[in-house]
């Protein structure tokens, strides 16, 4: 019997669990979050894969992780720097221990440490025989063996005990951290429903990874982790691309349309087709199309029935669409694009981060083609986003492109589930009757607030007209080539994107004394949050704003950005929101840039715009 | 009450739109056949809608007094997809030429083809580009002289029926745009069908390719041309009856014998195996000769509309009647935690 341990108290721990693409490191960090997310710490995490399914075993280029954040407050990233790196192989450890902070816990599988695995990643020698780990509070564990040795009795192959090793760095982390178990247990039991051989082996490996951490006097210390002030409420913890799927579920609901998607297999959008086809119950309807022109081709063909037609895609996707959303442009029909961004151009990097598809979003096509634009902020805010872009079409009867990427699609957090009857309602006119004075029906009269034309879906008699692509005179909708008839029709599409009502944009600003705002859109507001907060818990005043509408932007904007001397805009591209603001409002700002595949780190942005508030 | 049976004619199908083919064109003879065709039905105009991609062909829903869209080069049959499986109520018309369906749209076409979406996809078929004026098309014979092949096309051409049954198409006929008689019979054909029928009209363009199908029409030629398929009717033609379509022992295809005494096959449609269609299609060489025009293949497979609807009605079997409640409970689903 081992004496009790002491416990820690801690305000915040980064993990990263990193191993081979088969070793099942997405899933396990997906289990500690969801653990820890029943304990009520604020979580964050962020995966980082490879886009090959399985790369060449024990390999640098093979080698997936999954970082997660929790703490005992309110936190915006899953965190710059691991406190904690779980490496279940060399290569592992080999690509993120530059990473991780000095003084950090690194537990390793020193099973996988063999002389082959440390050569194929250029070790010449073992990195836990020599000094190059000192200053590290290394934890040698023979994963794989003590795996092995544990589930001896159990009737299953050899390598289905080796995969089983997963669950059992799950339970040493597990115990380590004082994290809740009985989610991962029913989560076993459901996966391997089929195989209840599996469910026992899983179960074993896990508690005797517990158990070892209890037992061994490798690890002297346990730590606990409060659970945070949140808002009162129900939580869940959800990816981006989940909310995303649900708040399309949810503004079919709301809007009481048929959700009809569109959509062609693409990393790292496919997630949110593979939700939406589960929830035929409420009506929604997919169809995995041909090619990505198909998909969204079929969700205009959807939305001319009455549908609201959705196309979910990454930026490749988003260029082969170009043609069609002209033509829905030209159709004043509603329609939703998601470009869930990801690394280009080309193939580019396809599971890695970007916002390099602004710049396409607003003005990738061709002739006078203007369309609104969102972008989500997190991903719980995915759901808002979607019924945002939803009210959008639906009201004015228009093409809306929403800029998600890879990092709020994967990445997740704890979500304050909201009640239906406070989402907004989304019901909508369908035309049922001719609206001209003279008994005819115009299907290009507009609505002189909304400048919306009307919907109106086949099916009623009396009502029978073309729609298409040429040029068509107002009012009649009936193809048209005079000129002042086109210069007016170019201009009323303009006119009418920007007429779309946004709310205006909010400056978070403490002090109230700030001299430099730092604005940015998209996933960005975390680390931007983040920086901000810890440059104000540092006595130094920055103001930030988030930009969810980027066309149009929020009509306040040009007044807020004209009281700061300065104005900073992050963005991962090369300053693809800065042309636009410059352009617009005629005021220099300056541009922080990164396109690495990877989010801003805090740390970093602190830095810079400490730089910037003190040349202010 | 019951309603009274519709009474529309002709006059109901046209458009207040002035029609801008070329004087001569075909395609004012398949408006007018269509435009005759559709009171046949008994489907109110508003239930029905055509949706055509781009080129001359493309322009045929303007012309009718229907529901219409006039979309984008070669994507008809995708947005045309997305419209019947929302939309099962409507009869949806996809109305095509050789270079939107063949070329550009060369993927939509075979796809909604392979999933038999319930279409009634009608390709005109002049073998030229005509609205970019004169141009060689996937179905141009090789060597065609035109504006962007002075020397003569290099390409192999499509043959768009063995292209269709090969993509698993349901229903498979061609037709010829001035034997109205014979379009009307294939346009009802393919309407009672469903699922997808793919009608291909041999189309003249008098500007850019006239006369391509001119020994199909001429008096003359036509009869020792065309071999005209009829459900359980014998492969017999020529001027004389002096044709047989038949299968020879050695051959996987079939020959058309110069012989009264021959005994030619009987025309059955039906097969489920597409083989003997495409025997068929395969018949007629770069002069035409022997054409057959008529149903190729009519086959019945549950179509693409109502597979996903039988789903949709399946999983709605399940749910309340109250879709907010249904709702919640959704995103109340996973392992949630409450914070008191």
């Amino acid at each position: 019997m081992t004496a009790p341990k002491h416990v820690e108290q801690l305000d915040r721990v980064v993990i990263r669990f990193a191993g081979d693409s088969g070793d099942g490191m997405q899933l396990t960090g997906d289990r500690f979050t969801s653990e820890t997310a029943q304990l009520g710490n604020d979580i964050s995490t962020l995966p980082n894969f490879p886009a090959e399914i399985r790369a060449p075993a024990g390999t640098l280029p093979g080698v997936s992780s999954f970082q997660v954040a929790f703490a005992d407050y309110d936190i915006l990233t899953p965190g710059d720097a691991p406190n904690v790196l779980v490496a279940m192989n060399p290569a592992a450890l080999k690509a993120n221990l530059s990473e991780v902070r000095k003084g950090a816990t690194i537990i390793v599988n020193t099973d996988e440490f063999t002389k082959r695995n440390l050569q194929k990643v250029g070790y010449d020698s073992n990195p836990l025989e020599d000094d190059s780990l000192a200053g590290y509070d290394v934890h040698p564990v023979g994963l794989t063996s003590m795996t092995l040795r544990a589930l001896a009795d159990h009737p299953i192959s050899k390598k289905d005990a080796e995969r089983s090793k997963n669950m059992f760095a799950l339970g040493l982390l597990s115990w380590l951290y004082s994290r809740p178990y009985e989610s991962t247990m029913s989560f076993l039991e459901r996966k391997f429903a089929s195989r209840p051989e599996l469910v026992a082996a899983n179960k074993a490996a896990f508690s005797a990874g517990w158990s070892f951490g209890e037992t061994t006097e490798g690890f002297a210390v346990r730590y606990e982790v409060k659970p945070a002030r949140m808002e009162a409420g129900n939580y869940r913890n959800i990816t981006g691309n989940t909310a995303l799927a649900l708040g399309l579920v949810a503004a079919g609901v709301r809007s009481e349309l048929t959700i009809f998607l569109g959509a062609y297999p693409i990393t790292p959008a496919s997630d949110i087709l593979h939700e939406l086809s589960k929830h035929k119950k409420l009506g929604v309807i997919t169809v995995q199309a041909e090619d990505e022109i198909a998909a969204i081709g079929a969700a205009i063909g959807a939305s001319y029935g009455g549908a609201l037609g959705i196309t979910t895609t990454s930026g490749p996707g988003v260029a082969l669409k170009g043609e069609s959303i002209s033509l829905a442009v030209a159709l004043e029909l509603p329609l939703v694009i998601i470009d869930v961004q990801r690394a280009g151009p080309s193939t580019g990097m396809p599971t890695k981060t970007e916002q390099a598809d602004l710049n396409m979003a607003l003005f990738g096509r061709h002739g006078e083609a203007p369309v609104a634009v969102i972008a989500p902020q997190s991903p719980a805010d995915c759901f808002y986003a979607a019924l945002e872009a939803c009210r959008i079409a639906i009201t004015y009867r228009t093409p809306v492109i929403l800029l998600s990427d890879g990092y709020v699609a994967n990445g997740s957090e704890p979500w304050l589930l909201p009640e239906v009857s406070d989402l907004p309602d989304l019901r909508t006119t369908f035309a049922q009757a001719p609206n001209g004075e003279d008994g005819k029906f115009y299907p290009y009269l507009r609505d002189p607030q909304t400048l919306a034309r009307p919907w109106a879906p086949p099916g009623v008699a009396g009502l029978e007209h073309r729609i298409g692509g040429l040029e068509k005179a107002d009012k009649t909708g009936d193809i048209s080539y005079d000129p002042a008839n086109h210069d007016f029709m170019v201009r009323t599409r303009a006119a009418r994107i920007e007429a779309i009502e946004v709310p205006d944009i909010e400056v978070e600003d403490p002090s109230g004394t700030a001299n430099v705002l730092v604005l940015g859109w998209g996933s960005t507001y975390g680390p931007i949050g983040a920086a901000s907060r810890a440059l104000r818990q540092r006595g130094l005043n920055v103001a930030q704003a988030h930009l969810r509408h980027l066309n149009p932007l929020p009509r306040n904007l040009g007044q807020v950005l004209g009281r700061y001397d300065k104005v900073v805009i992050p963005e991962m591209n090369l300053g693809q929101l800065a042309h636009v603001i410059r352009a617009r409002y005629l005021i220099d700002v300056v541009a922080y840039n990164q396109v690495s595949g990877m989010p801003f780190v805090s740390g970093q942005l602190e830095s810079m715009l400490e730089e910037v508030i003190k040349n202010a | 009450m019951p309603s009274a049976p519709l009474q529309l004619t002709a006059k109901d199908f046209k458009s207040d739109q002035e029609v801008r083919w070329c004087p001569g064109c075909g395609d004012y003879a398949i408006l007018a056949a269509m435009q005759g065709f559709l009171p046949e039905l008994g489907i109110p105009r508003e239930r029905i809608v055509f949706v055509s991609g781009i080129g001359c062909s493309s322009r045929f829903p303007y012309y009718l007094d229907t529901y219409g869209m006039h979309s984008i080069h070669g994507r008809a049959p995708a947005i045309a997809t997305g419209l019947s499986v929302t939309r099962p109520d409507l009869q949806v018309w996809v109305v095509t030429g050789d270079g939107d369906a063949l070329s550009i749209g060369g993927n939509h076409l075979i796809h909604a083809l392979r999933r038999n979406v319930n279409l009634k996809i009608l390709l005109f078929n002049n073998k030229i580009y005509g609205l970019t004026k004169g141009q060689y098309s996937p179905t141009s014979e090789v060597g065609k002289v035109t504006k962007s092949t002075p020397a003569g096309s290099a390409d192999y051409p499509f043959n768009p029926i063995s292209l269709a049954l090969g993509a698993e198409a349901s229903f498979v006929a061609r037709t010829i745009d001035s034997d109205r008689k014979h379009l009307t019979s294939v346009l009802r054909a393919a309407a009672e069908h469903q699922g997808s029928a793919f009608v291909e009209i041999y189309q003249n363009c008098n500007i850019f390719n006239d006369g391509a199908f001119e020994v199909l029409k001429d008096s003359e030629t036509r009869d020792n041309y065309l071999i005209r398929l009829e459900q359980g009717q014998p492969l017999r033609f020529g001027s004389e009856g002096q044709f047989a379509v038949t299968h020879p022992a050695n051959s996987f295809g079939l020959t058309v014998e110069d012989s009264a005494s021959a005994e030619p096959l009987v025309h059955d449609a039906t097969q489920e195996d597409p083989a003997y269609a495409f025997a068929l299609s395969r018949l007629a060489g770069p002069d035409l000769r022997y054409t057959p025009v008529g149903v190729f293949r009519s086959v019945s497979r549950p179509s693409y509309d109502k597979l996903v609807r039988d789903q949709l009605e399946k999983a709605k079997a399940k749910a309340s009647d109250n879709p907010a409640q249904d709702l919640a409970s959704l995103l109340n689903s996973g392992d949630t935690w409450t914070i008191l």
